[in-house]
């Protein structure tokens, strides 16, 4: 059993007991415990269940790099799946539920996939499960779907809050190991603003836990004076539980502090993302342990000899009381070394070598431990806890020599340097023969900006495997010099991919790769066999490395045995692509605090607060927020909208028109460049005047309209949609900037320096004559021109220029007295009964008058051609943007479908985008079309459905009735009428 | 996630503060070009895996628009330099010729 | 021709034979052989869409004396990096039929191919989160439903019912209905590429992988070969088919085409047991999702800016897609990221793609395919093969390369700012 040594444990504190619970049986850890250590402590061995075969999995691990050990963590809106244990902190009151099973842990009925576990190899789904066609939805899928995926849905919002960060540094070291903290200290006492982060909570690494001694004094004494003399220096900042998630180009690396999941609900953020620009990242990032692929080398307690060694040193936990030791190396004799220390039973040390020497095997032979030279496992007894393994010869095909009664398996197959920052931007790697490892390739490293290299790999990342090789490689790369360390010499380790080598089809099909993907290495032969020949292919077809540890540690020995299969050397196989982000991040901190409310910026009216405490619907629009319309108490929004049409058409409504871009172009080349801009001439309209205008794209499509005014000789202020504004301003500087550079043209965007308000109605001039201040009379401000005074008391600018029809005023002031104007017009109006609308009324408005409006009759593949908008293109200009777009070939054609009146035959109101149908169908049989709706309303002024629509030849055909399939078989007929359904001559507003 | 130096206002610009904006010192073809000559200025876009010379603006800062030399096979940035000019600068042609010796040239 | 009698069928009965034998007996998917010296078509890129151009080739016109030549792996492109979507609820007319063309055939292309590609029409909405986004899709049900495309619009009672997980009542942007294909879905995207692959071969035709195009040969305006990193390849037509790099290809064969490479991301969740089983996407806040079989959410968003082939993008759009997606479904907000990744996408300057005759005789191009290529794969197959084997095809006429310069666009973003 697993269980509590009753001394030791270098990262916990024994007078701080804390309880929590898992699948609701309450345990007991203390301060320091991982929540993985704690419940190993608490003999809790069985942890979760397997992806595809649902086989019985417990801890490997003691890292980031666990596989198995993923538990469902806190409840309702704090709960979190897939939460790896090796990695989460205990505290009070933690609950966990392991995963992927059903009806419980111990007994799971979908274990059955391991009994037929024969008749699943890798890939077996691409094969099956084809007939009848409708089973794979319908039948076998479900079923997949059902079975697969790991952990609980969260079913709350999210109640924890995320925030960003920005680091900038001449230095980032990543890993807090003696490596980083060595480098650190180098780049810190250069003067270097250095930032050193460390994933977990604590520092130093595996030295502490290895014995190394550095200085003649032990590991932690060095790091505790290192943190405290980097801690001094005013240029280093330090930070833990802060991982390096990702690297990305030109020296942007993303860092995820975990800063509240230790302690749930205390107010701070649960997650802080760091978005750091590096002038150069340092790698000391470590090494993972590799598994021994071995029959049943996934039963609980076969863990990997460093983790088992973490547990006992760091948190004083055995695994097992009688352990067996497997490796084809010398570092795993350190795991015997801490288990007899410990006080715990080493069964034997069984070593793939066929011969070991060395200081460490001695040491641990003079223990009195049985070294079983050129030996390997057979098989591993057991299945929810291993009860013994079988020995075999390392050379032979798994003949049992002996067997050995253990309850725990030690393994070590070497070590695999974490490349995956070094390689996130392009970082190659190189194999290492002789440690039997892929290695930063220093020759072709990631380049940043300059085309430099942005990252130095230092360490056992860089390869690097005793405390002496570590500290002078990051001596050698870092400058300084190298400490001291204990470091005794160690044999060369022998590269082990299967045990035994000769092992049969049986036994590789029992031989774990990727624990919690269920790979076997005889799946992996199995791709290699079908043609899976590239590593990316073995990769996808058998989903080796594709679980939630990416391959940690399968991907090494998964490729090694691909190679052995192909018979080619192992760099020719390669490695996969290694992505962003090493271990996964909550979606919660790359979303940070940009959620509900402030998901995006929101942008408001001068009167949005008015608006909003008389019954504003809103709509967005853009960014902005407009008001749809005001409803009334109990009153529905179509109703509120025709209220409000029929409102400003009898007596005046008003409109807050603010959103309206505005631009200001000044200068002495100002007209020649809006005539360059808009369709038609503006260097011509005199000051005073107002005037509509088109803008096209390069490529001919109308883009924007709007009323341009003359302010002053050299001054124009050009209005644009509310949504157009930034994209026009963008547009005017881009020409100026890059084609008409010469040109003596300023340009500012200056819609949020205004509120505009429209009063639009019969009423409108009585009520601005009410307000006073200003001469609105039809002589004193004619339609099309504007006026410049004070009105209200506010300083104006009055335009006379109707989108409504309406006899009309566009009233412009400072922004900050839009409210007082606002309320002043709204007071002034009361007795000719004005009335506030919005932007759908605004929309019906325009449609009965035969106004296009962009973004309905325009969709970007309309040219002011096709809207009969030819009064507004000038023939006489040579040039425009969009002008020699207009000319090709198929945008001259007569063919082109062009703006029309519809008007239903029964007065019924046309559907949005109904399409009329031509006869017969295309060559790809679709039903031929020859129109389609642009704008549809009922319009409640002239009580029936308009609408406005593109049709070909529709110019011609007036008064000719054409078909519009709806909805369940019903058509509508329309007669194509002029787009102009009310005030033909414009009476109204020429008043 | 570029840095870009704006040559006008010196900030080293971050991508979220730039807009890009496409192939550089295209030649506009107006009225009276032929259908050739107009499709290949709006459509036919260079679009090397190399050296490449491209147009931004610095649309969260000084508002300006910049041109730049990058490598759009290791996103290595050679320079940048003002919008107004219809060839890059010889020095700059002259350091990428050094990087690069394989470079076929501006054309 | 009958691809059954060249290789053991796939199915359960298969398995549990082979699994007798311990699964020692599989025979390879497809061989690898060197090339020959000339083949009467060669096609570059083993993409998705180039081996089923070959297929098609093969399987309706008997050219099957054909090479697939790959610089790579095959399927080791966008075919194998997107986030497999399948829909065909385009707006234009040709658009609609060359995606509809593809997405009917991917109804029995396990069964044609005897390869599970796991095609799942589980239904697919594109939310409507603006008023003008309701217009718009309302508009693509009539067009949709004159081209035979079936698709309708539903109300968010209905979208609340087929997406649980869904937030209805987000404060920004409320969901007021959705365009809804209910035989859209996804399918699983390396097995599209295996099983045309394996059909290829089956037919007796070459898949050369890690054989890079260094040059392609014509004479007197006629291509005549392509030479490459394992010898010179002799054809008598060509058919360009790579996707991100086609630009660089036909810089080889002298001409320019109308496209930019970028980069498209997409990322994965930790999977989860089984919480929506349609696709969802949501184009006005810019993002879109669904869930695999293993569980896993999988997410894409918009493109990166800038000219690109390192297969790489910019993290600042996938914190833009995730934060679209925390307001869409609030519950992802306590899953954890898993992997996010890149590709290289075409585009043209319609966003529509290129299937088209070339300056150069003989030479056929199919690309820019954008961000939306995986879905296409069957009907660009089949639609490539008919204009490379009879000079013309309905469904590829309007997706010439030279429509750019009479004007003639197919423009899709009029109905869905987002691609995919």
């Amino acid at each position: 059993m697993s269980t509590r040594l009753p001394k030791g444990g270098r990262l916990i504190d024994r007078t701080k007991p804390l309880n929590f619970t898992f699948n609701g049986r309450r345990m007991q850890g203390y301060q320091g415990d991982t929540l993985a250590s704690a419940l190993l402590g608490a003999d809790q061995m069985l942890l979760g269940r397997s992806f595809k075969y649902h086989r019985p999995r417990g801890l490997v691990a003691s890292g980031a790099e666990e596989p198995n050990a993923l538990v469902g963590l806190g409840t309702g809106s704090r709960f979190e799946p897939n939460q790896r244990v090796t990695t989460t902190e205990l505290f009070e009151g933690a609950s966990a539920a392991s995963q992927n099973h059903w009806p419980s842990l111990e007994f799971d009925v979908g274990a059955i996939n391991n009994t037929f576990g024969r008749f699943l190899p890798g890939g077996f789904y691409y094969k099956t499960f084809m007939f009848p066609r409708f089973a794979w939805k319908h039948v076998f899928e479900p079923v997949i779907r059902q079975s697969a995926g790991l952990g609980k849905v969260p079913q709350d919002r999210d109640a924890d809050r995320y925030e960003y960060a920005y680091g900038f540094a001449d230095l980032v070291v990543v890993g807090g190991g003696v490596a980083g903290l060595a480098a650190a200290l180098q780049a810190g006492k250069e003067g270097k603003r250095v930032l050193l982060i460390e994933q977990t909570a604590h520092w130093g690494g595996r030295a502490p836990v290895d014995g190394v001694e550095i200085d003649g004094r032990p590991a932690e004494d060095w790091v505790k004076a290192t943190v405290e003399a980097l801690g001094k220096m005013a240029n280093v900042t330090l930070r833990t539980r802060t991982m390096a998630s990702g690297l990305y180009d030109h020296g942007y690396l993303l860092a995820y502090e975990r800063i509240g999941d230790h302690t749930p609900g205390d107010g701070r953020p649960r997650h802080r993302l760091w978005r750091i620009r590096a002038g150069h990242v340092v790698t000391a990032t470590g090494a993972i342990e590799r598994p021994l692929s071995f029959a049943g080398n996934d039963i609980p307690g076969v863990m990997l000899a460093g983790a088992v060694r973490d547990y006992v040193v760091n948190w004083a936990v055995s695994p097992g009381d009688r352990t067996v030791v497997v490796t084809n190396n010398d570092d795993a004799y350190r795991t015997a070394l801490a288990l007899t220390e410990a006080g715990l039973i080493v069964a034997a040390v069984v070593d793939a070598r066929a011969s070991v020497t060395g200081a460490l095997p001695d040491a641990v032979r003079a223990k009195g431990i049985r070294v079983l030279e050129g030996r390997g496992i057979a098989k591993v007894k057991g299945t929810k806890r291993v009860t013994g393994v079988s020995i075999c010869a390392q050379a032979g095909e798994g003949a049992e020599i002996e067997e050995i009664d253990c309850d725990a398996i030690a393994m070590s197959g070497g070590w695999s340097p974490v490349v995956h920052l070094w390689s996130h931007c392009g970082g190659k790697l190189i194999w290492d023969d002789a440690r039997a490892m892929f290695r930063p390739d220093a020759a072709k490293p990631p380049t940043g900006d300059d085309g430099m290299s942005m990252v130095t790999a230092v360490g056992s990342a860089n390869g690097a495997l005793t405390a002496d090789e570590v500290l002078a490689d990051v001596a050698k790369q870092m400058g300084g010099k190298a400490a001291k360390t204990n470091s005794v010499a160690e044999a060369a380790l022998e590269p082990v991919w299967i045990m035994p080598q000769g092992a049969g089809p049986q036994l590789k099909m029992k031989m774990w790769l990727d624990y919690q993907n269920d790979v076997k290495v005889s799946d992996v032969q199995l791709a290699a066999r079908e043609g899976y020949h590239s590593v990316e292919h073995t990769k996808r077809y058998t989903t080796l490395g594709m679980a939630t540890d990416q391959g940690k540690l399968s991907n090494i020995n998964g490729l090694a045995v691909l190679s052995d299969a192909l018979s080619q050397a192992i760099p020719q196989t390669g490695t996969t692509t290694f992505r962003p982000p090493y271990t996964p991040i909550s979606m919660g901190a790359i979303a940070g605090e940009a959620r509900g409310d402030i998901f995006q910026p929101l942008r408001k009216t001068p009167m949005d607060e008015w608006h909003g405490a008389n019954g504003a619907y809103f709509e967005p629009v853009g960014l902005w927020r407009r008001t749809y319309c005001y409803q009334r108490p109990g009153e529905g929004v179509h109703e509120a909208v025709n209220r409000e049409i029929l409102n400003a058409r009898e007596k005046v409504g008003m409109l807050d028109a603010s959103t309206l871009g505005k631009l200001i172009v000044k200068g002495p080349d100002a007209g020649r460049f809006l005539d360059m801009l808009y369709t038609g001439v503006m260097s011509t309209l005199p000051v005073g005047k107002c005037r509509y205008g088109l803008m096209c794209n390069e490529n001919g499509f109308l883009s924007d309209d709007g009323v341009v005014v003359r302010l002053s000789e050299d001054t124009w202020l050009c209005h644009t949609t509310s949504g157009g504004a930034d994209r026009i301003h963008g547009w005017m500087e881009d020409w100026l900037q890059c084609e008409w550079w010469d040109w003596k043209v300023y340009t500012a965007n200056v819609t949020e320096e205004y509120a505009q308000i429209a009063v639009a109605g019969p009423n409108a001039r009585k009520v601005l004559e009410k307000l006073g201040g200003m001469d609105v009379s039809a002589e004193g401000l004619p339609a099309m021109e504007w006026r410049e005074g004070v009105l209200g008391g506010c300083r104006a600018r009055v335009y006379r220029i109707s989108f409504s029809g309406e006899l009309s005023y566009e009233i412009a002031v400072p922004a900050s007295e839009g409210l007082a104007l606002w309320k002043a017009l709204i007071a002034a109006g009361e007795e000719f009964g004005v009335m506030p609308y919005g932007t759908e009324a605004m929309h019906i408005m325009r449609a009965e008058k035969g106004f296009i409006m962009i973004g309905d009759e325009t969709d970007g593949t309309v040219i002011p051609q096709d809207l009969n908008l030819n009064w507004a293109i000038s023939k006489k200009k040579a040039d425009y943007l969009g002008k020699r777009a207009q000319e090709r070939s198929h945008m001259a054609s007569p063919d082109r479908w062009k703006l029309v009146g519809l008007e239903t035959l029964d007065g019924s109101v046309l559907p949005d985008g109904v399409y009329a149908v031509a006869d017969g169908v295309n060559a790809n049989g679709q039903r031929n079309v020859q129109g389609r709706v642009t704008s549809t309303y009922y319009s409640p002024t002239l009580k029936k459905g308009i609408a406005m629509g593109l049709v070909k030849h529709g110019p011609d055909r007036m008064g000719e009735v054409i078909d519009f399939p709806a909805d369940g078989g019903k058509v509508f007929k329309a007669k194509i009428v002029d787009q102009v359904f009310y005030d033909k001559e414009g009476a109204k507003q020429n008043v | 996630m570029l840095i870009l130096d704006c040559p006008y206002c010196g900030v080293k610009a971050e991508e979220t503060e730039l807009q890009a904006g496409g192939e550089a010192h295209l030649k506009r073809y107006g009225p009276g070009s032929s259908d050739e000559e107009f499709d290949g200025y709006m459509f036919m876009r260079k679009n090397p895996k190399g050296v490449h010379f491209e147009r931004w603006r610095h649309a969260y800062g000084c508002g300006k628009w910049f041109l730049a030399a990058r490598c759009t096979a290791t996103l290595e940035v050679f320079g940048t330099y003002p919008a107004q000019t219809s060839a890059p600068p010889a020095d700059l042609q002259a350091k990428i010729k050094s990087k690069r010796p394989n470079w076929e040239g501006y054309k | 021709m009958s691809i059954t009698r060249a290789m053991k069928r796939y199915s359960a009965f298969a398995i549990a034979r082979e699994a007798m034998s311990y699964h020692q007996n599989w025979e390879e998917a497809w061989r690898s052989p060197a090339p020959k010296p000339k083949y009467d078509v060669v096609i570059v890129g083993a993409g998705g869409h180039g081996l089923a151009t070959a297929y098609y080739l093969g399987k309706n016109y008997g050219i099957t004396n054909v090479a697939v030549i790959e610089k790579g792996w095959l399927g080791g492109g966008n075919t194998g990096r997107n986030t497999t979507i399948i829909r065909s609820n385009y707006l234009q007319d040709p658009s609609a039929a060359i995606y509809e063309k593809a997405r009917s055939l991917f109804e029995d292309l396990s069964q044609d191919l005897n390869y599970n590609v796991m095609f799942s029409p589980r239904g697919l909405l594109m939310l409507a989160q603006t008023h003008h986004e309701v217009r718009g899709y309302r508009r693509t049900v009539y067009a949709n439903n004159l081209q035979g495309v079936a698709t309708e619009w539903i109300e968010p009672k209905r979208v609340k019912e087929l997406v649980p997980i869904i937030n209805l009542d987000g404060p920004r942007y409320p969901v007021l209905g959705a365009l809804y294909q209910a035989r859209g879905g996804t399918a699983r995207h390396d097995a599209v590429a295996w099983g045309y692959a394996r059909a290829c071969s089956a037919m007796g035709m070459d898949i050369i992988q890690q054989c890079e195009v260094t040059g392609i040969r014509s004479e007197g305006g006629k291509v005549v070969g392509v030479n490459t990193t394992k010898g010179a390849i002799d054809c008598g037509k060509l058919g360009l088919v790579a996707a991100g790099h086609s630009s660089v290809l036909a810089d080889m064969a002298g001409f320019r085409l109308p496209i930019e490479s970028l980069a498209l991301q997409a990322l994965v969740s930790e999977p989860i047991k089984p919480c929506m089983d349609v696709v969802v996407m949501a184009n006005t806040v810019h993002g879109y999702m669904s869930q695999s079989d293993k569980g896993e959410m999988v997410i894409g968003g918009g493109t990166d800016g800038f000219n690109n082939y390192t297969q790489r993008g910019s993290f600042h759009h996938v914190e833009e897609t995730v934060r679209a997606l925390i307001e869409t479904f609030p519950m992802i907000s306590r899953l954890k990221m898993l992997r996010q990744w890149g590709g290289i996408v075409d585009m043209t300057g319609d966003r529509s793609p290129i299937l088209s005759k070339t300056p150069v005789e003989n030479l056929f191009v199919n690309c820019g395919w954008g961000t939306g290529g995986f879905k296409a794969i069957p009907g660009s197959g089949w639609a490539m093969a008919e204009l490379m084997a009879r000079g013309h095809s309905p469904l590829t006429e309007e997706f010439s390369m030279y429509r750019f310069r009479e004007g003639k666009f197919i423009d899709e973003s009029v109905a869905a700012g987002v691609a995919h």
